[in-house]
């Protein structure tokens, strides 16, 4: 007699929080979800048919917009790769510069994904309290290149110049407080009852299905795969710097959420081995002003980004502009297991997972 | 442990004969596999190499045919392997591998999206980035940009 | 000061008496000017606190808050409950108008009406009911129905599930709400507001009920659909509470009503726990208003540091730990007043 409707929901596109235009319709029985439709598309700008009409350095700032909460790592993702199709070799400050920038894009980034989980959850102290410190990271960015969120800093071949004065004094004392940061967000947020029973146990991504559905980044260390592009396949000087990747033991909402603190903490080591061992040098390798890589030449070329792997697909057919370039995006293939950790659970626990999965869809739309 | 290539691709070539074809690539081990043995040399990387990451499936138009481009990882021992497949452009179609991968779900729905290609056995092949009403493909070489 | 205040009404009343008014009827009229004036003291309040909060939760959040309309921003509430008269009234057609409009004009009649039994210095209250406690409780408990009403009328499907939502919250804590309140009950021996401050001349509540002060706390913090128990207001986010159809100053009166029940809630806990009135030097009005404000400001503390709580955990939170810790105060209350008569301390 009493017996559940089943009745859709939806969850955005217009969503209160940073992740984008992301529509999730949620197929309810009762108060349990069972199943969660996403519809994708919302901020498809075409970046990948754009790409086949501009020169590999004109593409260059549409790579910054596709991630655009970490940007360091999309250019420097792209710039590699068209550093590998011309067989280049960057000078050995570059890369260190590089290693600093985006390990600061990648703290940032995930700073965003702890404010956004904070107010979503309803702590909108942590909100304040992310934003606040990547204010910091804003400035030392604003000081390279000028450019607060969207870098224009990173080219191909280099960086655009040399470090400025008051760089490197503003990253140490960044990264010296970076453990007091850390610290603050545990107090006010992961040792709260509230947040532990919100977030323990909600949203379990199991290890099968996190490889199977091709999940990468914090989410699938957090399922409990200790698998870090930058440890496996080592690109620019990766391989010098000594850092654990964090795991977690279930892949639910609690882990993914540590794992990023956590990786917040190995990033500021990552920095602080950088600015020690930083030469002197080139900023900028010998590179031909009109870019024509050799026809019939592809390379894909994957970096570990904030959200996961990050790929970019080059076909050169020896013109300036490239045949085809496809982005690997690891926010679209995230997204993918939404409905996968949804099942079974409450209503409010599509935001704990759409907020601790950290989903950017500038990049999953492209 | 790092890949045996020629291992690799001596056994391959060993079960698959010419449906197979090692291709040069400084980068990566590359195949070019006939469309019909797709499947089956898919299955055969997963379960006795132990390719279980997809990372990329993607497409290029190259006139006459289509290119489909897989790249698969091993976790955890980092292997690298990638495999081509081509069909006719008039009759794009190919044997979807989401039995195998599930991630081959969306990646596979966003070529059919933007390029055109079918996938048999798909359980859901509808749009994914475009409008559902949207009509034409805007990947292939041939689709016109208005304005 | 309070007794130029009785002075005052008495002069009142006698004034009216001589102008030829039957007794009764000038009583009646000083009720009229009583609540003139709790109203006053209501929306003034309201307006302090409205502002009071911003500044606060910015503090917090190391950020400014309004600053600037007026020094430190104090016009701010002012200028946004202008734009919200002038907002448009939209009541939608397929609602049941009647329910729709009465539901904000119910709730903030049955918020003002808690103010009838606070003291609000010595001898200072609108009337002095023998059964003040009592009055309290049942009065705050009907603003459900207010919020069913808005739900109801609304004709919408989320606003009745989200209705249903903050019913069902605040029927579950309103248990350990009055429970809560026993324990101060029976120690006074009386239901009256007044004789539970006289109560607390050497020693004050707090300090013999604290387990009843904290669940006390966390009730109310429940029945008034505020800080960590905002679930179904913040389905805003997600599919709307129950004030999702209403529009301008009804949809303000809401929140006007929420505000004037926080401080009704703190002026009681004040009066009940930290001993009302009383205290040294400064007058007794002033005191209760101290008292009040310092637990408004922990309920805003509250609010402004913890994450939300989900509803399943909400309800099983109240019916499976509050309820029976506040069974446990009652029976721990009793057999210590059993004790001290026995060894004759009382």
């Amino acid at each position: 007699m009493f017996e559940a409707d089943i009745y859709t929901v939806n969850v955005g596109p217009v969503h209160p929080s940073t992740h984008g235009g992301l529509h999730a319709e949620a197929v309810m029985s009762g108060e349990i979800i069972q199943d969660v439709i996403v519809h994708l598309g919302y901020v498809h700008r075409s970046v990948e048919k754009i790409a086949e009409s501009k020169t590999y350095q004109q593409f260059t700032p549409y790579t910054a917009r596709l991630d655009y909460l970490a940007t360091n790592l999309p250019v420097l993702g792209y710039c590699q790769t068209v550093e590998k199709l011309l067989g280049i070799e960057v000078p050995e400050r570059v890369e260190y510069i590089r290693v600093i920038m985006a390990e600061l894009s990648r703290i940032a980034s995930h700073q965003i994904a702890i404010s956004a989980t904070g107010i979503d959850l309803g702590a909108t102290t942590g909100l304040m309290y992310g934003m606040r410190d990547r204010e910091r990271i804003m400035d030392i960015f604003s000081m390279t290149g000028g450019q607060r969120l969207l870098s224009s800093y990173i080219r191909i071949g280099g960086v655009a110049e040399d470090i400025p004065d008051g760089f490197i004094s503003a990253v140490t004392s960044f990264v010296k407080d970076i453990p007091k940061m850390m610290r603050e967000y545990d107090g006010l947020m992961t040792g709260n009852e509230i947040w532990q029973a919100r977030m323990k146990g909600v949203g379990i991504l199991s290890k099968e299905d996190a490889i199977s559905y091709g999940v990468t980044g914090p989410n699938l260390r957090a399922s409990g795969v200790p698998y870090d592009i930058r440890k496996a396949e080592p690109y620019g000087i990766y391989d010098r710097f000594d850092f654990e990747i964090p795991v977690g033991c279930v892949g639910d909402s609690l882990d993914r959420w540590n794992v990023r603190i956590a990786e917040i903490g190995e990033s500021g080591r990552i920095i602080k081995q950088a600015l020690v061992n930083m030469p002197d040098g080139e900023i900028k390798a010998k590179v031909p002003k009109v870019i024509k890589p050799e026809a019939g030449m592809e390379v894909y070329h994957r970096i570990e980004s904030s959200k996961g792997e990050l790929g970019y697909y080059i076909v050169s057919d020896g013109g300036t502009k490239p045949y085809r370039l496809h982005v690997r995006a690891p926010s679209f293939i995230n997204l993918m297991v939404l409905p996968v950790i949804c099942r079974g659970g409450v209503f409010q626990d599509i935001i704990t997972n759409i907020a601790t999965l950290d989903p950017i869809l500038g990049e999953s739309d492209r | 442990m790092a890949m045996d290539t020629e291992k690799i691709t001596e056994e391959l070539k060993n079960r698959f004969h010419d449906k197979i074809t090692l291709q040069e690539d400084k980068f990566i081990l590359k195949f070019l596999v006939e469309k019909d043995e797709l499947l089956n040399v898919m299955g055969v990387l997963k379960e006795t190499y132990g390719f279980n990451h997809l990372a990329n499936v993607t497409s290029v138009d190259y006139g006459e045919e289509f290119e489909l481009v897989y790249h698969l990882y091993s976790i955890p021992e980092n292997h690298k392997i990638c495999i081509k497949t081509r069909t006719p452009r008039n009759s794009a179609q190919v044997d979807s591998l989401f039995g195998i991968w599930p991630t081959a779900d969306w990646q596979e729905r966003e070529v059919y999206d933007l390029m055109g290609i079918t996938f048999k056995g798909h359980p859901n092949l509808v749009r994914v980035l475009l409008p559902d009403d949207f009509t034409g493909h805007p990947l292939r070489k041939d689709f016109v940009m208005k304005g | 000061m309070e007794h130029l205040i009785i002075n005052l009404f008495q002069a009142f009343t006698g004034l009216l008496v001589d102008l030829g008014l039957p007794p009764v009827l000038a009583e009646v009229a000083l009720l009229i000017v009583k609540w003139g004036i709790i109203i006053a003291i209501i929306t003034l309040n309201v307006l302090i606190l409205i502002w009071l909060e911003r500044k606060i939760s910015g503090f917090f959040q190391e950020r400014l808050g309004p600053n600037r309309l007026g020094p430190f921003g104090v016009f701010q509430t002012i200028a946004d409950t202008l734009k919200l008269m002038t907002k448009e009234d939209i009541v939608p057609s397929a609602a049941d108008k009647l329910i729709f409009k009465t539901a904000p004009m119910f709730f903030i009649v049955v918020s003002v009406l808690l103010y009838t039994v606070l003291p609000m210095g010595k001898d200072l209250q609108v009337l002095d009911l023998n059964v003040g406690v009592l009055f309290f409780i049942s009065i705050g408990s009907l603003s459900t129905i207010a919020l069913l009403m808005a739900g109801w009328g609304s004709n919408n499907k989320w606003s009745l599930m989200g209705a249903v939502r903050s019913v069902a919250q605040m029927i579950s804590y309103a248990i350990p709400l009055a429970f809560s309140l026993l324990g101060v009950v029976m120690i006074t021996g009386s239901l009256n507001l007044q004789d539970i401050v006289e109560a607390q001349k050497n020693i004050w509540f707090i300090i013999l009920q604290p387990i009843a002060f904290i669940t006390y706390f966390i009730s109310a913090t429940a029945e008034l659909n505020r800080g960590p128990f905002d679930m179904p207001e913040a389905e805003q986010e997600l599919t709307g509470g129950a004030y999702t159809e209403y529009t301008g100053m009804r949809w303000a009166l809401f929140f006007l009503a929420e505000y004037t029940n926080l401080v009704a809630v703190s002026a009681l806990m004040a009066t009940v726990f930290l001993g009302g009135w009383q205290g040294p030097w400064l007058p007794s009005w002033l005191w209760i208003i101290i008292k009040t404000y310092g637990i408004i400001l922990v309920f805003f503390w509250v609010k402004w540091t913890f994450p939300r709580i989900r509803m399943d955990h909400l309800m099983s939170f109240s019916w499976k730990f509050l309820v029976p810790v506040t069974l446990a105060n009652i029976l721990l209350t009793g057999a210590g007043i059993y004790f001290f008569q026995w060894i004759g301390w009382c």
